[in-house]
């Protein structure tokens, strides 16, 4: 299991170098000059020198990866153009919003799926089966920013239980958790309705499967055999899915932090981009990046805690 | 009063009839041998004992287990039964466990579900029992670890953890090496004696049933045709089906007398290296030698065996003479040209013919483009008229009517699908077929009609062959010379009747006095 988990660090680290030199060579090298790429066309001259000079461009390559990576490594992500604030300040605000929202959703995508993917497999082909498989359906196909204002609509504008939109803060954390409820509602519901399906699919596999008729054969019942037997070899696909879905979440919200004006990761983002702040792009695609390889190191932990075949396999 | 007893035990799934009027006593302490081909009913006549039936089955009559009536108990008290009063073994044991929970988890679940017992005692009691059915494996050890032999022991072990009074085995050893097969039946025979447990044995195989039953019940189209002690029906045999069902596996082709010394595949010091898991990240990968320094010859129109357990490198050596996987040292020669990776002309020389008729074709194409499949490897190949006369000329070769050109695979059987792998293999005329395991997948009559095919081409024309099965029986009559492997090596070669007769090698030895066969009594009522 050590073993695995180094082997899979190592790989890890290596993903980190690789996607280190893309981000830098797409945003600092492809181009051409950034800084003039930053002030647009109609810049002058001294500016785009003077900006040259702050980046540090006229610095050879191999220098400024090094500086970039060396500042990120000590937390530091540079200065936004923009914004005129430390990077690591502005996603420091926003991935209190960003992190906990991804969180809340997941949990309750999962607090729906499971006990959704479960009963729909266990009762294959009834009503509950049925009925289940129509939401997921309709789940996957309603867009999820239409949705959310919808949720806005009956539940901040009619019965006003919550706010429209906005972010308390965290000074009182019942506001804040209420405050990204909507949104998380929101995006669990398409997440849910993939995760109830992979589940029920991956289950109805394992029920096929010959050790699940040895477990009838030992005198489990039905139910018995699903829980104790099927239900951790079904896990794998749906550990796959919820990986996917963190990582998505985490920035992929973007509408959703729009629709309910949330200073979020994604909108961030959005905003460095539309205004050409391409330090703040680098490095928080870079922390994305990080995230997203962190999230699968994690899942394919938890593979191998799942299945001792695949911590054979390192 | 007998242990269990089937009375006028009908079933149906989805209206179809699948079980008509079965009758069956068996007595404890006793093995009960269910015999049949493919489809007669014997795994469903063992479900429906265990209660575990597909959904849509409709039973009638009765399953007494001890006076209990199985049909009427409901599903609950049924679920005691299970693995108390009734234990069950199945065919593949790859898949039978599993692959999450460790092999000692695994069978304390069964003490654990039938008894209140802490865990720690459950474990334990797994651990003796494991012992018991001769695994010399720790507990905490995966499926995934174990071989099939020992899975099988397992399978075994959970089965009659809470000394069943009925031990059900469906074809449990059938997976299995002939060795392992009969360190199986001699454990489940030592179980039977042991335990005073009534085994009721499931298999296709008759010699392993004349082998170990005290009775035997031959099924056919979902009836016991036949049923009666074993050496009494060994004897007598009474039904013509019963008659046909040992004559099948006993059969013995005529193979035509050819000589010929013309070397058409020759295999010199063939050495293949598989790379396995890394043991440190920086210096060589360390490798597994699946064919060691291995040497053979075909001759032309020469009929050759190859027989060995598996994981003796048969398949490997099988894509190594095919041209599939490359050899780390020595040469492997086709009439005399040296084989190589996408070498064509050189390939339509030999067809290969696999185990699986259900896998080898695929289901969307007509019969007419799977076997013309080979022609891409010719010049010129036939277009038009000329090729439709290729196809019903190797159709009616194979036995096969020519609009059978027409269809598609799943309208066949598996001895039709085999034929038609036989004419895929014969329409672009090769000098060499290889059949790895070709007939292994086949019930006794249609495998005894396939190996008449086998013949009756080689009668028409001279083909060579190399015949790769773990069947002994099969390999002996349908071979002039048989080479035996062993953990990657050749260790014995020479005239098969030779080698059968008087076999040098202690492997060889131990292979042949593995084997089941059925008695001299079976063999004089099948000459009646």
């Amino acid at each position: 299991m050590i073993r695995f988990a180094l082997g899979r660090l190592a790989s890890l680290t290596a993903s980190l170098i690789v996607a280190s030199i893309v981000i830098f060579a797409v945003v600092e090298v492809i181009p051409g000059d950034p800084a003039a790429f930053m002030l647009g066309v109609n810049a002058r001259p001294d500016t785009i020198a003077a900006l040259r000079a702050e980046m540090g461009l006229d610095e050879p390559m191999v220098t400024r990866y090094a500086a970039w990576v060396g500042g990120m490594v000590q937390g530091d992500f540079g200065m936004s153009w923009t914004y005129k604030t430390p990077v690591a300040t502005l996603v420091a605000d926003r991935i209190w919003v960003s992190l906990p929202l991804a969180i809340y959703a997941l949990a309750l995508s999962t607090l729906v799926a499971f006990p959704a993917g479960i009963y729909a497999a266990s009762r294959r082909g009834g009503a509950g089966d049925t009925a289940i498989m129509g939401a997921t359906q309709l789940g996957v196909a309603i867009p999820n920013f239409w949705f959310a204002m919808i949720l806005v609509l009956i539940f901040a504008i009619n019965l006003r239980w919550f706010s429209a939109g906005g972010f308390p803060g965290w000074a009182d954390p019942f506001a804040a958790i209420k405050a990204l409820t909507l949104p998380a509602i929101a995006l669990a519901l398409p997440q849910a309705a993939i995760l109830a399906r992979v589940m029920r699919s991956s289950l109805l596999d394992m029920l096929g499967e010959d050790f699940m008729r040895t477990a009838r054969a030992k005198g489990l019942t039905r139910r018995q055999a699903l829980w104790r037997h099927a239900l951790r070899n079904a896990l794998i696909p749906v550990l796959t899915i919820i990986g996917l879905q963190f990582s998505f979440l985490l920035a992929g919200a973007i509408i959703i932090e729009q629709v309910f004006f949330l200073p979020g990761l994604g909108r961030l983002i959005f905003q460095a981009i539309s205004a050409r702040d391409l330090i703040v792009v680098e490095s928080v695609v870079m922390l994305l990046v990080f995230t997203v390889i962190m999230v699968n190191f994690i899942v394919d932990l938890t593979y191998a805690a799942v299945d001792p075949r695949l911590r054979a396999r390192a | 009063m007998s242990l269990l007893s089937l009375k006028t035990l009908s079933l149906q799934i989805g209206g179809t009839p699948v079980l008509q009027g079965i009758d069956l006593d068996m007595a404890q302490g006793q093995i009960t041998a269910i015999t049949g081909e493919s489809g007669s009913g014997k795994s469903m006549t063992a479900l429906a004992i265990m209660g575990l039936l597909p959904q849509g089955a409709e039973l009638q009559g009765q399953i007494l287990l001890d006076g209990t009536d199985i049909v009427q108990t409901p599903e609950p008290d049924l679920c005691q039964m299970r693995g108390n009063a009734m234990g069950m073994v199945f065919q593949e044991p790859m898949t039978a466990l599993n692959p999450v929970q460790t092999i000692g988890a695994q069978v304390a679940e069964t003490i654990r579900v039938h008894e209140h017992v802490t865990k720690a005692e459950a474990h334990a009691r797994a651990a003796t029992m494991l012992d018991r059915v001769g695994l010399k494996v720790a507990p905490t050890r995966y499926p995934h670890e174990l071989s099939g032999g020992q899975r099988q022991r397992v399978v075994i072990a959970m089965a009659i953890a809470m000394r069943p009074k009925l031990l059900i085995a469906d074809e449990p050893t059938t997976a299995l090496d002939v060795t392992t097969q009969a360190r199986i039946l001699d454990l489940l025979q030592g179980l039977v004696d042991e335990f005073g447990m009534g085994l009721l044995l499931i298999t296709h195989d008759l010699a392993v049933v004349a082998d170990v039953a005290d009775r035997i019940a031959v099924m056919q189209h979902g009836r016991i045709v036949e049923q009666g002690p074993t050496s009494d029906l060994l004897r007598v045999m009474r039904h013509p089906y019963t008659r046909a069902l040992f004559a099948a596996s006993t059969h013995a082709v005529d193979l035509p007398a050819v000589q010929q010394d013309a070397p058409l595949l020759a295999v010199r010091n063939v050495v293949r290296d598989y790379p396995t898991k890394r043991v440190s990240l920086l210096g060589p990968r360390p490798t597994f030698r699946a064919l060691d320094n291995v040497s053979l010859t075909v001759n032309r129109a020469e009929r050759v065996g190859l027989v060995g357990e598996s994981g003796c490198g048969k398949s490997t050596l099988t894509r190594a003479i095919l041209g599939l996987e490359p050899v780390q040292g020595g040469q492997i020669t086709l009439d005399g040209a040296p084989v190589l990776q996408g070498d064509l002309a050189l390939r339509r020389k030999m067809q290969v013919v696999f185990q699986d008729p259900y896998g080898s074709f695929n289901p969307r194409h007509r019969v007419d483009r799977l076997i013309t499949e080979p022609f891409h490897l010719l010049q010129s190949p036939p277009k038009g008229a000329a090729r439709d006369k290729a196809i019903a000329k190797a159709l009616t070769d194979v036995g096969l009517p020519t609009d059978a050109a027409d269809r598609y695979i799943h309208e066949f059987s598996g001895g039709q699908r085999q034929r038609l792998a036989i004419a895929r293999a014969l329409i672009v005329e090769p000098d060499l077929i290889i059949f790895d395991e070709a007939v292994s997948a086949l019930d006794v009559s249609v495998r005894a009609q396939v190996l008449d095919l086998i013949a009756d081409i080689c009668r028409k024309r001279p083909l060579a062959y190399l015949f790769i099965s773990h069947d002994l029986s099969v390999v002996r009559s349908i071979t002039d010379r048989v080479l035996v492997m062993q953990a990657g090596k050749i260790v014995e070669s020479g005239l098969t009747e030779t080698v059968f007769a008087d076999p040098q090698h202690p492997y060889t030895q131990s292979l042949i006095a593995a084997a089941p066969q059925l008695p001299e009594l079976a063999h004089a009522a099948d000459a009646l």
